[in-house]
Order: structure tokens, then sequence, then C-alpha cells
């Protein structure tokens, strides 16, 4: 196929025009964070680093990323175990059922967040809550667990789908036992996916809002719960101007480290 | 990848397969059968109460309720609106990035596009907030031209929606552009096709299921949405909207409607899965 220069020149523009459009937004949410007023308005009267003080003070902010952290953190370590087991049986073996399963990984996802969130309440009113487990953490991160584990299964699956089977058949052939193999080749060859792959489970359960305000409860507020508490909260705005800035220049890091681990899993493995 | 029938190797299927599998369904089509059931049940109006009594008056409301329609096919037109702008964005860009740009521009052009998925849904959204505002970026930015922009509204929500799903459409079809060898572009170019007619013959076809598998995203996230049309869309309201509305006043009315963007997804997946879809997702 052989474009005209004026076809390659289009298509560079429309990409760049594409990634400006991508970034305007996110430069604003770093300068609101820097701006003096209090409400935006554009243009901004002038620079402070007062509101980023503030924010490193507010106790709210600092109890929701906790939450976050420690609901993400949980549900990502039961993503992993459910995720890898399910790769392993779908890659790895021929079953009846076999595409049915990969389809019922992928439902929670495949759904709206706002079905699966007010099905996972639905549940959790009638069944967990008469037998005295109320909506909390808990509930928060079988929520979240549920929908990563999809994530982990997708990367695990890419790798095990590249990776010749014969090498577990060597490792055997050589008088390996199962974990041995496992343990000596399997595991290093996938070592990178779980990452890449707990990585991309621990930011999905990182953002998640929808399904979260449905199985938190009062008394537990993640980081996107918080901020959305506070964004209708005028008082608030300069702190969750800061916070939202944050977000967006620590978002850098997952990328980074995806991209070091290895080429296939870009962070794009969704 | 035979796997022999042997007892050994049955029994390690059965040991993968049981903790993932009793998850889902305990947690997932445990929680969706409540859901469906409690579809089935009644509120008392007095006390909000559910009154466990069997009867099909909410399904009997959704479907002769005219808003009710409405609001779905509001909501199925947008987000079929959000699938249609991002396929059209994605495509000039997924090519040029795989295709066009240097090999030592792909890793940056996929890096750049990546990067935002991270920043936060809610982050992003409301920085649209901040654009769309009436002292907001865009209006500045189309002052000098003598135009006003959307403001808060159906449009704002589609801009927004289509922002925020753009990375999950792009993905997928670099990811197939990539893959395309480029002895098949060449091929055709020899065999006396133009550029139009290669793509249109050869590459359209080879990314179809990419797009399509980006679209199961862009179309499931905005049928389902209902924060970021809270925030930007106004006085719009979307089937996600209606049932986030309902359900501390009316669980079985809610679980109803969620009916519908459940039975319209079901429906596409279906679709999209026999044009074999769902196998690069």
């Amino acid at each position: 196929m052989r474009l005209s220069r004026t076809a390659k020149v289009v298509l560079g523009c429309v990409t760049a025009a594409g990634l400006a459009l991508v970034y305007v937004p996110l430069l604003l949410v770093l300068l609101n964070s820097v701006n003096a007023d209090r409400s935006f308005g554009w243009p901004p009267s002038g620079l402070t680093g007062r509101w980023w003080r503030a924010a490193l003070h507010s106790d709210g902010a600092r109890q929701a990323l906790l939450t976050s952290v420690r609901a993400g953190l949980a549900a990502t370590a039961i993503a992993l175990v459910l995720g890898t087991l399910a790769a392993y049986a779908v890659h790895r073996h021929r079953f009846f059922g076999r595409r049915t399963v990969s389809f019922l990984l992928v439902l929670p996802i495949a759904l709206p967040g706002i079905v699966s969130g007010i099905a996972l309440n639905a549940a959790f009113r009638t069944v967990l809550e008469p037998i005295g487990i109320g909506f909390g953490l808990f509930t928060v991160v079988v929520g979240h667990a549920t929908f990563c584990v999809v994530i982990v299964f997708n990367n695990i699956g890419a790798r095990l789908s590249r990776l010749a089977p014969s090498l577990a058949e060597a490792s055997a052939d050589l008088g390996a036992r199962p974990w041995q193999t496992f343990r000596y080749v399997t595991f290093p060859a996938m070592r990178s996916a779980l990452f890449a792959g707990g990585l991309l489970a621990f930011a999905l359960s990182f953002d998640e809002i929808v399904v979260t305000t449905f199985t938190a409860g009062p008394g537990t507020r993640t980081l996107p719960i918080w901020i959305y508490e506070n964004l209708a909260r005028p008082h608030q705005a300069p702190v969750v101007n800061v916070v939202a800035a944050l977000l967006v220049l620590l978002s850098v890091v997952p990328v980074y480290i995806a991209q070091r681990l290895s080429s296939d899993t870009a962070g794009g493995r969704l | 990848m035979p796997a022999a029938p042997a007892s050994g190797s049955r029994l390690r299927l059965t040991a993968l397969l049981a903790p993932p599998l009793l998850w889902l369904t305990l947690a997932y089509l445990g929680s969706l059968a409540v859901l469906l059931l409690s579809a089935f049940w009644a509120t008392d109006s007095f006390t909000s109460d559910v009154v466990h009594t069997w009867n099909t008056d909410n399904f009997h409301e959704l479907l002769t309720t005219p808003v009710y329609r409405t609001i779905a096919l509001r909501t199925l037109s947008i987000a079929a609106a959000v699938t249609v702008i991002d396929a059209l964005l994605a495509l000039p860009m997924a090519f040029f990035m795989a295709r066009v740009a240097g090999r030592r521009w792909r890793r940056p052009l996929l890096v750049a596009v990546v990067t935002p998925l991270w920043a936060g849904y809610l982050v992003k959204a409301y920085a649209w907030r901040v654009m769309l505002g009436e002292d907001g970026v865009v209006n500045a930015a189309l002052a000098p031209l003598g135009l006003h922009g959307p403001g808060y509204g159906t449009t704002a929500a589609v801009i927004v929606l289509g922002y925020l799903w753009l990375p999950y459409m792009i993905l997928p079809v670099y990811a197939a552009l990539e893959r395309l060898p480029g002895r098949v572009l060449e091929a055709s170019a020899d065999l006396g096709a133009g550029a139009w007619r290669t793509l249109r013959s050869v590459v359209l076809p080879a990314v179809r299921p990419a797009v399509l598998a980006g679209s199961v995203f862009t179309f499931s996230l905005s049928l389902g949405d209902y924060l970021t049309v809270q925030i930007v869309g106004g006085k719009t309201q979307l089937l996600g909207n209606v049932i986030a509305s309902q359900v501390t006043l009316d669980l079985p009315m809610a679980a109803a409607l969620s009916a519908v963007p459940v039975v319209l997804i079901v429906c596409y997946l279906a679709a999209v899965r026999r044009a074999g879809a769902l196998d690069s997702l």
C-alpha cells in the first residue's frame, strides 16, 4: 500500500489533533490546582501553592486514599489467584463449556457498572445483612474483585497462549514434578504478565466509582467517592483540584512500569 | 494443546476451575439472579419497603410508560453515537501509529494514548465540566470566531463519553493493524490496487473484529453511564440516571429498568461474538 505524501500528512495531523485534544483537559486539571481563584474561570488570575499545602493536611483525602489502596490490594490479590487459575484452565485444557467460562468472566465488565452495582447491592441486602455482615470494605472488595478477575485472566491468557506447552512437557520429561515445573519453568515466564495484570486490576479498582457507590455503605469512602462527594462543596473545591492533579501526575507511573516490563503488556490488554 | 483424558488431568482441571467459577457464580450470577427476582417484587409506596409479592407490574409499567421508552431510545442513540465517533477517530489515529509513523515513534505514541486511561474517570469528567462551563476554555477559544460552546447538555455528554472511552477503541484497532503483515499490503499494491482499494478490501476487513471488540467497551460503558451525564449532561436523563435514582426509593422498579441495558448488551455481545470479536477482547 503506497500512501501519498498528502495522505500521510493528513493522518499525522489527525493523530496530533486527537492527542492534543486528549491532553488539553488533563493540563487544565494541573493548571487548576495552582490557580489562585477558588472557583475556576478562564484565564486563571494567578498562581499559588496554597491548595497543595492544604491538600497535604486534608484528613478526609488521606483516609480515602488509604481505603482505596486497601480495597485495591485486596481485590487485586483475589483477582490474581482466580484469574490465573481460570486462565490455566481455559488455555491449557480443552473441555466442554470452555467458551462459556470466558464469556462468564467478561460479563462483569461487559455489563454496565450500574447494573453490577445494584445487583451486588440487592444481593448483599437480602443475603449478607440478615446474617450480620454489613456494607463496608469487605463488600467493596467482593465487588471489585469480581470485575478485576477478567483483567488478570486476559493478561495471563495472552502470555500462556504464546508460551509453548512443549517447555512444560520438556520439564516433565526431565523428571520435574508438576509443582517443580511450575516453580522453575512456568512461573518465571509468567511473572511480568502477572505483574502487569495485577497493576491493571489495581488501577481499575482504584478508579472504580459506580460499583463502589452501591457496595460501600455510608462509612467507607474510597478516593473516587471522596472526590465525588466533595465536588459539590465549594470550600473543598481547591483540595479536590489538587487531588485530581495528583492523580493525573501519578498516572505516568503505572504506564512507565508496564512499558519497562514487556512489549505486549503496554497497559493495553484490557 | 490436547489434554489427555486421564483422571489426573480432569482432577487438575476441576481444581483450576472450581475457585473462579464458584466465586463468579456466588458473587456475580447470584447477585444478578437476586436483581432479576426483585424486579418481580413490589414496593410499598408509603414506607418504600420491598414487599415480596410476585407480580409483573414493574415490567408492565416499563413497557407502557412513554417516558421510559424515550429515555431508553435516547440512551441507545447516545451509546451508538459515541461508538461511531470513537471508531471514526480511532481508525486514522491507530493507522498512523501502526503503519505510517516510524518504528521509533510507535511506542511513545502508544504510551501517549494509554496514559490518560490511568488519570481517573472522575478527574477527566470533571475537567470537561470546567472546560465546557460558561467561563470555560471552550467558550474562550470559540469566542473570537463568534461561536459559543455546547454548554452542559446532551452534546456535552456525547463529547465527554467519546473522550473517556477513546483509548478503549484505539488500543484493539492499533493491535490489529500492527499484526497485519506488510506483505499483504504489498501484494495488494502489486495486484494494482490503489490506496483506497487496499484500504477498503484489505485493511478494513482486517480491523473489523478489533473495531467490534472496542465497540463492546464504548457501547456498554456509555449505555450504563450516569455520572458523566450528571456532571456535564445538564438536564439530560439516561437509563443509568433513572436506575440510580430509583435504587433507594423503589428497588424493584430499578431492577426492572436495569433489564433494559442488560438485554441490549447481551444482544450486542451475541452479535459481536458471531463476528469473532470477543476473541480479541
